[in-house]
């Protein structure tokens, strides 16, 4: 491992990666201060970066973001977790009954590319601007990320591992149980991951475009009434969500997984 | 003689199970909506033949020329340039391990700001026109195709790396017969997600605010209430989404050929 | 041809660690010298300094009187991980012929050289394959072919043929005699392996364990004509063998700081030795127990 200390793919030392990170931050920062003050891009159009921080600040004293905030990750989470669910059952379901992944492949293949926002006018009609919406639209996002992740790991089950549960007359159950699940479980939380990052996108854009109520919401209000700097610090907040939702559930991932003997590598579909 | 009279059946017969396996249930899907809207009539849910009916009526039209293609053009620009925008940099910032360490929490933060909220900044920004609606679907596109090759350029294989430099493998050669393709992978997983991503912002930008294209129709659908319209809309996304996917597909089969049948033929020997 | 002088390296990082003290050799202009050490002794760390591919912390390497600070050109390196050596996005021709096009040879002279040196290989069939399609000891042959498409000044092996298996290795062990024979480039090989060091080698290079030096440099009197019975079951391969091993038997023992200077310069500064009587130990052992 010593050997690859000229590389540019070799590791560098944790400190001088955070460290060089802040500077890299520090650098946006500094960039995004000065371009406005200098007058390269009109501040109407960009405020400074400190006057974007300061209304960011401003906007986190005010309950009714909080109530806003609260109403996006409530339907993040309940969207995700309906998806996970949904997922999973179809998919260990699909693996179980012979024929049937053969049958519905299709389907899967026709009804996945579907563009999620295409259901924005039907959520609308059922729902209005409603919870309902966003959740719809949450829920089909990222149902299709688990569902496909599902698959694939229910089929990477070890053939001979297979047989030799049924050598040994394992029921149904019990080969799902100690078989199938373990060998998924690493290919599930791919796919949580990937659709955790999916239900948030979704959960904003069907506030931002029905006007359902959270976060989203607000930064329309905001982008309407033109206040340009509120607009940019909502965004800041929508882009530090998203950053505190990747992080915690990689933290997930990586408690449920710790015990795992296999280390997979991702499925790239 | 009848064993001879029986074999071609077996060909014929397998044809047809496959037939069966792959339109069966979208025929059966179809069907009990059909019956579903017969016998029980919504509002919300017109027959499949209404559907169609309202398909060859609004799309088989002008339409085409004035909003489906514009749609679709402006998409494919912002793609491409997005490609472009996250590859070059991608590869620059992956290259250099302090610039990388450096970008990466600018990067990781970019990527976490879901794309649709910059419609409404660029749309203050660069008003309503094409370049704006452009202008979405790049900003949105780049940061899965730029956070995919830093990651493919960064792991290209050490041993190669070294061939390359042994016999001479520099500049525009190296990056050409080395870094690109060794990045391949990874580059058409970000440009996959890009792709998605992309048709999520041109609707959205359409929807949001434009006075054309094919988010806007369907939202002007659903407003006014012509339901059978509206959901042939809806029919009309899908067909993009899976057409595209399609399309992508057969591109990548193409491109990362080498890489598709290696994987196969490592799984037969593992 | 080439010259390695006082070529120290250690890595930087926490401790520093020491992987190579001095080497001192040179390897005559035609000559095939192969290197053995304990594993770990930093046989691979040497190479690529050699190959310019690591910067030495402390002395040099010449190759034709030119200093190494890069790759240098004429030079070609052949890896132990062929599978990640090959580029698997283009079929065994491209592979063979991409450095050529690098160095700028015409067309028609480098279809020429790919053509000659596949077959040279046995693989004149295989060029539109993709190195993957290929068995690992094919694989390697491709590696050698498009080093010796690049006509080479100076050969660089780093434990060619390790990962094949045993009758691969025998058959890729003489293709590369009779390749070297026949185009008389200068080679220098590394392996672990000691009958293929002492099989292979006009001279064989025994270092020490890390911090490494040279322990002993060993002139192979063995005939020139080599093949995989008579050779390997001649009583005088069989001394060499022995005496080797245990040379790398005594490396391994002895902790590196219980040697002074003086001795180490002495080991050093002398010319290849020769091994004048049979070793004691080790003659009963089988030719073909190989240690690995």
């Amino acid at each position: 491992m010593t050997r690859r200390e000229e590389r540019a793919g070799a590791p560098m030392s944790a400190p001088r990666a955070a460290g060089l990170g802040l500077l890299g931050l520090a650098c946006l920062f500094a960039v995004a201060e000065a371009v406005p003050r200098l007058g390269l891009i009109d501040p109407r159009h960009l405020p400074p970066a400190t006057a974007i921080v300061r209304r960011l600040a401003a906007e986190l004293g005010d309950a009714d973001l909080w109530t806003a905030l609260g109403e996006t990750m409530r339907s993040w989470a309940v969207g995700l977790a309906l998806a996970c669910c949904l997922a999973v059952a179809l998919g260990v379901l699909i693996d179980a009954v012979p024929g049937l992944r053969a049958a519905t492949a299709s389907t899967i293949e026709f009804l996945r590319p579907i563009p999620s926002v295409a259901l924005i006018p039907l959520a609308t009609l059922l729902f209005g601007a409603e919870t309902g919406s966003t959740l719809l639209l949450v829920v089909y996002a990222s149902f299709w990320q688990v569902l496909i992740q599902v698959l694939y790991g229910v089929a990477d089950v070890d053939p001979v591992a297979r047989e030799t549960a049924r050598s040994y007359r394992l029921g149904r159950w019990a080969r799902l149980r100690h078989l199938v699940w373990p060998t998924a479980l690493p290919y599930v939380m791919t796919g949580v991951r990937l659709a955790a990052a999916v239900a948030f996108i979704l959960a904003v854009t069907a506030e931002l475009v029905i006007g359902s109520p959270g976060l989203g919401l607000r930064i329309q209000l905001a982008q309407s009434g033109g206040a340009v700097t509120e607009v940019y610090a909502l965004i800041v907040l929508a882009g530090l969500v998203g950053v505190a939702v990747n992080a915690v559930v990689r933290a997930v991932e990586r408690r449920v997984l710790a015990w795992h003997p296999s280390v997979r590598g991702e499925v790239a579909r | 003689m009848s064993a001879a009279g029986t074999r071609p059946a077996g060909p014929l017969r397998r044809a047809a199970l496959r037939l069966l396996r792959v339109l069966g249930l979208p025929v059966l899907l179809v069907l009990g909506w059909w019956i579903y809207s017969v016998a029980e009539p919504t509002f919300y849910l017109p027959t499949p033949g209404r559907v169609a009916g309202a398909f060859t009526e609004v799309w088989f039209s002008a339409r085409i020329t004035e909003d489906v293609l514009p749609s679709v053009g402006r998409l494919l620009t912002g793609y491409a340039l997005a490609g472009l925008l996250g590859v070059g940099l991608g590869v620059a910032i992956g290259s250099s391990r302090a610039l990388r360490a450096a970008a990466e929490p600018v990067l990781e933060f970019f990527r976490a700001v879901p794309p649709p909220v910059l419609v409404p900044l660029i749309t203050l920004l660069a008003g309503l026109d094409t370049t704006m609606k452009v202008l979405v679907i790049v900003s949105g596109c780049v940061w899965p195709v730029l956070l995919n090759t830093v990651e493919g350029v960064r792991a290209v294989d050490e041993v190669l790396a070294d061939t390359g430099r042994c016999f001479g493998l520099r500049g525009p050669a190296r990056l050409r017969h080395l870094v690109l393709p060794a990045a391949s992978p990874q580059i058409m997983a970000g440009l996959r997600q890009a792709l998605s991503i992309g048709i999520i912002l041109m609707v959205i930008g359409e929807m949001f605010a434009s006075t054309s294209g094919i988010g806007h129709t369907v939202v002007l659908f659903q407003r006014g209430f012509a339901i059978p319209e509206m959901w042939s809309g809806i029919v009309v996304l899908g067909l993009l989404g899976f057409g595209f996917s399609l399309a992508f597909r057969a591109a990548e089969r193409r491109i990362l050929a080498w890489h598709l049948a290696r994987g196969e033929e490592r799984g037969r020997h593992a | 041809m080439l010259e390695i002088t006082g070529l120290g390296k250690t890595y930087e990082g926490r401790g520093g660690v020491e992987a190579l003290r001095k080497i001192d050799f040179r390897v005559d202009g035609g000559d095939l010298v192969c290197v053995v050490g304990p594993s770990g002794c930093g046989k691979t760390t040497l190479l690529k300094c050699v190959a310019g591919l690591l910067t030495p912390t402390a002395g040099e390497v010449r190759v034709a009187g030119r200093r190494v600070t890069g790759p240098p050109p004429g030079m070609a390196v052949v890896f132990q991980e062929y599978g990640r050596s090959l580029f698997p996005w283009m079929t065994v021709r491209k592979n063979v012929e991409l450095p050529l096009r690098e160095k700028k040879v015409p067309a028609p002279r480098r279809r020429e050289l790919v053509e000659e040196a596949l077959a040279a290989v046995g693989l004149a069939d295989a060029a539109a394959a993709h190195p993957w399609q290929l068995s690992g000891g094919m694989q390697q042959r491709v590696a050698i072919a498009r080093a010796i498409a690049y006509e080479p000044r100076v050969l660089l092996m780093d434990e060619p043929f390790a990962a094949v298996d045993a009758q691969t290795r025998a058959e890729l062990e003489d293709l590369l005699l009779t390749l070297w024979r026949r185009l008389g480039v200068t080679t220098l090989l590394v392996t672990h392996d000691i009958d293929e060091a002492v099989y292979l080698g006009r001279r064989v290079i025994v270092l020490s364990s890390a911090p490494t030096v040279v322990q002993e440099d060993l002139a192979v009197d063995l005939p020139a004509a080599r093949d995989q019975i008579t050779t390997r079951s001649a009583p005088r391969f069989a001394e060499l063998r022995a005496h080797v091993y245990a040379q790398i038997k005594q490396a391994k023992g002895r902790a590196a700081g219980d040697r002074t200077a003086g001795d180490r310069a002495a080991e050093e500064s002398a010319p290849p030795r020769q091994v004048p009587s049979p070793a004691p130990r080790d003659l009963k052992r089988k030719t073909d127990g190989r240690t690995r």
